[in-house]
């Protein structure tokens, strides 16, 4: 953390002078004791869930949870077992890599016809794909759940016979879902790429396809980085559609588990923390590591707003 | 896709950076239209075919008498009847009603606000700024689930911190009394930061220059943000007035990790969910359900829609 933020960053000359000027007023006292207070009121939970996930549990039954000491590495191994995190773990990483894969790659295709090909449908198909991650995912529950259970599939494909309870279904649903959010962004960032440079490649006669592999997709990547950073922690952390259309729990992703894992760790909230801590990491990984990806990823839709 | 019409045909298509030359240019040929529709169909039948058509499906289906086992023949149109039994035959509709109302309210009169209050603070030029930013949007990575996990460590009963501290014996969760609330406030944990990020973003946009010349005016900081700040967002503030209310909408994950959205903590989403996977299965109820929700939601849609074809002028 040692680069300044970036919203510091935008302060200009005279601002440093003028905050060395006025120095150290009440008001700015008064700042820092509430931002100060309002931080550490936001980071508890989570610290509250680490400090206890290092502790005993024979201890905190003792001593109540309001105490120190008692402290042991041995939650962890514990959740990670009881909680079948190995299993969900690599649920969730198939999920998110395909779903996350699929996505950007529709999306980018999607995008680039929006945003370079004219055509009469151009706008309302637009709408229709931004529209569409907007809806309630509720709302269609109904429809999909039984779509994917009048798809019959063959035994070797899905032991259920049908879409129903297969990873394929979840990942396709988010896909989906995703898409609408994507291609937005992408087409927005495409929009702003110079028109110069299209028609060079138009005169030379290159193809459209040409256009999209060799001109395009390489001066999208910092936008792909972002909504790949952010579109794995949302997927990651999707829940709904993989609580209703996964019914094994050896199926089940992460976030979808812990549905399964309350009775075995509501008990034990030493456990409970360090499964909350484990189920956490991966999306604290990207939050720590790609923080610029994660931030711009959201804040890239609203920005054509 | 067969409607992709050379360019000078779709000269009314607006477009951001489209010039009348680019658009001279662009004579496509066959191998570049069958490019554009192999690109264009996958995405466009995804999107139809599980979002579109799901959707109107669930609004015919509400119309219906389908028990949701019959084949789709046995379907009989029975009018607004679901409806009408939803308002006055099931008695968890109201409830849910107004606990999303509360939700909603929730995050207009106290999170989103606090969202803006933050992004405004840290915006400044102060130290140990990225300390605080990270600090509020730290719960925005998190799964709504796993809130719901977290926030059990403070709320439980038992073993809860809050009633340790308070020497209390409340059931934050599982009184119905309280427990919209204790979810309600896990809520807002995620959403201010979320709040915060996009409005730092929207303040990046906003020229500094109006604040020098509003501070040359005389005006106080609090002024210059009402006067000047805030409407020059608008833009931001109408995309978090979206956000907020689709969200509080959607609300679902973080009620159905504590109780599958039961006794005081139903709301329209788990409603939706419970008549469908849940022992008793009413299509009828739940399709009419759903259909409300699109409905609420459309209206937020089309006012996203609207600011979007504004962005593209």
């Amino acid at each position: 953390m040692a680069t300044p933020s970036t919203a510091a960053a935008t302060t200009s000359w005279e601002g440093d002078i003028q905050l060395r000027k006025r120095g150290i007023s009440p008001g700015r006292v008064a700042l820092y004791i509430f931002l100060t207070i309002m931080a550490l009121l936001w980071l508890f939970p989570m610290l509250w869930a680490v400090y206890n996930s290092l502790r005993d549990y024979g201890y905190t039954l003792e001593h109540g949870y309001v105490s120190f000491g008692g402290f042991t590495l041995e939650n962890f191994p514990n959740a990670w077992r009881r909680g079948g995190f190995a299993t969900s773990f690599g649920n969730s990483a198939i999920i998110t890599i395909a779903a996350v894969a699929f996505t950007l790659a529709a999306s980018s295709c999607m995008a680039f016809v929006l945003a370079r090909v004219k055509f009469r449908f151009n706008f309302t198909l637009l709408a229709v794909f931004v529209a569409a991650n907007l809806l309630p995912p509720q709302s269609l529950l109904i429809p999909v759940y039984r779509m994917f259970r009048s798809v019959q599939l063959p035994d070797w494909l899905s032991d259920s016979g049908s879409l129903l309870n297969t990873h394929a279904g979840v990942i396709l649903i988010n896909v989906a879902f995703q898409t609408g959010f994507c291609t937005f962004v992408l087409r927005n960032y495409m929009i702003g790429l110079p028109a110069a440079m299209y028609e060079a490649a138009q005169i030379d006669g290159a193809s459209l396809w040409r256009q999209f592999y060799g001109i395009t997709l390489p001066l999208i990547r910092p936008a792909l980085a972002a909504l790949a950073t952010l579109q794995v922690a949302w997927i990651y952390n999707e829940f709904f559609w993989a609580t209703v259309l996964l019914q094994s729990g050896d199926k089940m992703p992460v976030t979808s588990s812990l549905n399964n894992l309350k009775g075995t760790f509501f008990t034990d909230f030493n456990l409970l923390s360090a499964g909350s801590i484990i189920a956490a990491l991966p999306v604290l990984v990207i939050f720590f590591v790609l923080q610029k990806q994660f931030v711009s990823g959201l804040t890239l839709g609203s920005d054509k707003g | 896709m067969s409607t992709a019409q050379p360019a000078t045909k779709a000269g009314k298509v607006a477009s951001a950076s489209g010039g009348k030359a680019k658009q001279r240019h662009q004579r496509m040929n066959t191998q570049d239209r069958t490019t554009v529709i192999l690109m264009a169909v996958i995405p466009t039948v995804l999107v139809l075919g599980l979002v579109w058509f799901p959707a109107i499906s669930s609004v015919i289906l509400s119309l219906t008498d389908w028990n949701g086992i019959g084949p789709l023949s046995d379907i009989n149109f029975i009018g607004f009847k679901n409806y009408v039994d939803i308002f006055t035959i099931y008695p968890p509709f109201w409830p849910a009603l107004q606990h999303n109302v509360m939700w909603l309210i929730s995050l207009f009169l106290i999170f989103t606000p606090l969202g803006m209050l933050f992004a405004v603070l840290v915006d400044r030029e102060i130290r140990a700024s990225r300390f605080y930013q990270t600090s509020f949007y730290l719960p925005v990575v998190l799964a709504g689930a796993l809130i719901g996990f977290i926030w059990q460590l403070l709320f439980s009963r038992d073993q809860g911190l809050i009633n340790a501290v308070f020497g209390t014996t409340i059931d934050w969760y599982g009184n119905p009394e309280v427990n919209i609330y204790a979810a309600m406030i896990a809520n807002g944990w995620r959403h201010t930061g979320y709040i915060m990020l996009l409005y730092l973003a929207g303040l990046k946009g906003v020229d500094p220059a109006i604040h020098e010349a509003a501070a040359i005016d005389g005006a106080s900081q609090v002024q210059t943000f009402f006067l000047i700040t805030f409407p020059v967002m608008r833009p931001t503030n109408i995309i978090v007035m979206v956000i907020t209310f689709i969200d509080a909408l959607r609300a679902f994950d973080l009620v159905w990790i504590i109780n599958q959205g039961r006794n005081g903590l139903e709301l329209i989403a788990t409603l939706v969910t419970a008549n469908v996977i849940g022992e008793a299965s009413r299509i009828g109820f739940g399709s009419a359900l759903a259909a409300l929700m699109l409905l609420l939601s459309s209206f937020f849609i089309i006012i996203q829609l609207r600011i979007m074809v504004k962005g593209d002028d």
